[in-house]
């Protein structure tokens, strides 16, 4: 056992590798060349568009112990990787491991295929029910979570070689052009893919839309699709929305949010050239609704919107508050409608997004990002993987990376959830070092961190509700009472991958 | 005061709870809750606090708990209580 330098303790090893634990957010510099794969040579007149989906993965040599990969657009109306998982398991392989962008509910389907070993490994964070069972003790399948940013570095570095990757593409043409903007399961922004389709050994392009030579826009190029295979319906793009993506009305969100725009005030950064970045939460959404209001009535126009990309922000794309949107994945249906009409709705792979390891990511051009959590502690670390039962139920997302590239990232969260209190001692598991987080606003006030003096003095300036992180811990607890730690056994179950590649926590098998 | 017949209050909602009550020999409080690992021992001081309070040395009180604050706990079984209490 070693501890990090959060005073996580984590194991020697880890799925075969050894574990290096994580010490600060900037000191790890990278070494080395990016990943490669094989030249190939594909003839005129040689055809890429085969039968079925078990000749797609025959042609290119899947076997056991093998990674395959699909990317989370179609979120929880995903029909693609439990169709190729099933598909394997057909073809008799066993032990292979997933290295998907995400995991959702609608993929309990595979928990019987865990079981008989058809699949022994997740290279990517899962959200509900496999994590809730590996988190009990019920369901051996180790897990290694990884951010955006931290997966395109594993699969680029070659970290996490994918062997086959599987593109959900929603219109697609026989020779491997494709793009997720058009079709009946259009989805938009291809994001994620961009990395399997250049880094993966061997690429398939799966749809249920194609279309006459050349599909156009070509989003992902013929140049790296190997083989195209045709499946009744990649899922539904209707359930692509897994919140409420309404600004909240709940009175507590909508304080939160009133002081979270407090924050974006005194920060400073919100004047021309503002670059903004929130999920799709009710009470994100009402901290968007506050900025478009301000900037509008202070004539801002602002520089680009960034992330999973929501309908507000599409409108505020086209009142003219920012000169572009980038988008690593629709969250609604009318970003995806946006992605095909708006030319400055840009495209956004998840390297060019979130990568720490390449020239410069997008998020290190935030000015300030929004974020939610499960609970924060005293150091200002945020978890947003774990609940406070230590149930492993959520994927990081672009968490860490944006906290880590925006000037500042405020956190926003209900004091209590349930009787539990937001503000910890400890977090269950830290997702983003305290390091990356500048404020963390309750309805109860609003915590700044000692990095950022200037916002605080600001703050109290502005006669805004600001309280000293230990002082908001007592006041909660003063009404929840002070929970009791909860106990865990030995066995770790998932690791936490911080975006370098490091590991900033592990998440233990709980107890009881 | 002495629990004569079955009574309950509450509802199931998240941060809220439900309380039933019927007459037993002896005194019992049963918990089940979404936050039982951490908050238990909260709750079975309260309900403890509340039953004591009012006198009751008998009866079976079971709490089905969403992460209830403790003046909601109180509220609601000490209206179960009152639901229960010979007329």
């Amino acid at each position: 056992m070693a501890r990090n330098s959060l005073g996580r303790e984590l194991p020697a090893s880890f799925q075969g590798r050894p574990v290096v634990p994580y010490r600060d957010p900037w000191s790890v510099r990278p070494e080395g060349l990016r990943a490669t794969r094989a030249l190939k040579r594909v003839d005129p007149g040689q055809p890429k568009l085969v039968q079925n989906l078990q000749e797609a993965i025959e042609r290119c040599g899947l076997r056991d112990g093998m990674t395959i990969a699909t990317h989370h657009h179609l979120r929880n109306g995903d029909a693609l990787l439990n169709h190729v998982v099933r598909m394997i398991d057909h073809m008799g392989l066993k032990d292979v491991k997933i290295a998907s962008s995400s995991v959702h509910p609608v993929h309990a389907e595979l928990v019987p295929l865990i079981r008989e070993g058809v699949v022994t490994g997740l290279e990517c964070g899962v959200n509900g029910l496999i994590g809730e069972l590996c988190s009990k003790g019920e369901l051996r399948c180790p897990i290694t979570v990884r951010s955006h940013g931290g997966r395109a570095r594993a699969v680029s570095s070659g970290q996490v070689p994918i062997d086959v990757a599987f593109l959900a593409a929603p219109a697609c043409d026989e020779y491997g052009n494709l793009n997720g903007a058009h079709g009946p399961s259009a989805f938009g922004s291809m994001g994620y893919a961009f990395t399997d389709a250049l880094h993966a050994r061997h690429v398939i392009a799966v749809t249920d839309h194609l279309v006459p030579y050349p599909a156009a826009p070509a989003s992902i190029s013929q140049a790296d699709v190997d083989w195209v295979v045709r499946m009744e319906r990649l899922g539904d793009p209707g359930k692509i929305v897994s919140t409420t993506t309404r600004v909240t009305t709940d009175p507590v969100g909508l304080q939160i949010a009133r002081y979270a725009t407090q924050v974006i005030e005194a920060s400073g950064y919100l004047k021309d050239g503002f670059s903004f970045q929130t999920g799709s939460g009710g009470t994100s959404l009402a901290v968007a609704e506050n900025v478009r209001n301000l900037m509008r009535a202070q004539r801002i126009k602002g520089s680009f919107g960034c992330g999973g990309i929501t309908g507000y922000f599409v409108d505020m794309l086209e009142e003219g508050l920012f000169q572009a949107l980038f988008d690593v994945q629709c969250f609604d249906l009318k970003a995806v409608e946006s992605i095909r009409r708006n030319r400055n709705h840009l495209e956004m792979s998840a390297d060019t997004y979130a990568n720490p390891f390449n020239a410069g990511a997008v998020v290190n051009r935030l000015d300030v990002v929004i974020l939610g959590a499960t609970e924060v502690d005293v150091d200002f670390n945020v978890n947003a993987n774990t609940e406070s039962n230590g149930l492993l139920l959520h994927n990081t997302g672009g968490h860490a990376d944006t906290a880590a590239g925006a000037k500042l990232a405020i956190i926003v969260a209900p004091s209590m959830r349930g009787r539990l209190p937001i503000v910890r001692d400890a977090v269950t598991t830290v997702t983003t070092p305290g390091a990356t987080v500048g404020a963390v606003v309750t309805e109860r006030g609003i915590a700044v961190n000692d990095r950022h003096p200037e916002l605080k003095a600001e703050l109290l300036r502005r006669r805004a509700p600001v309280k000293d992180i230990r002082q908001l811990q007592r006041e909660i607890e003063a009404v929840t009472g002070a929970p009791r730690p909860l106990e865990f056994g030995d066995e770790v179950v998932a690791l936490i991958e911080y975006r370098d590649g490091t590991i900033i926590d592990a998440v233990r098998r709980v107890k009881g | 005061m002495r629990i004569a017949r079955r009574a309950q209050a509450g509802t199931m909602q998240s941060s809220d709870l439900m309380v039933a009550v019927e007459p037993a020999e002896a005194l019992s409080v049963e918990i089940e809750s979404t936050v039982k690992k951490q908050f238990e021992h909260l709750i079975r001081a309260v309900a403890e606090r509340v039953l004591a309070a009012h006198g009751v040395t008998a009866g079976r009180v079971r709490i089905t708990d969403r992460g209830a604050l403790d003046y909601a706990i109180q509220a609601r079984l000490e209206t179960a209580l009152a639901r229960a209490a010979e007329a």
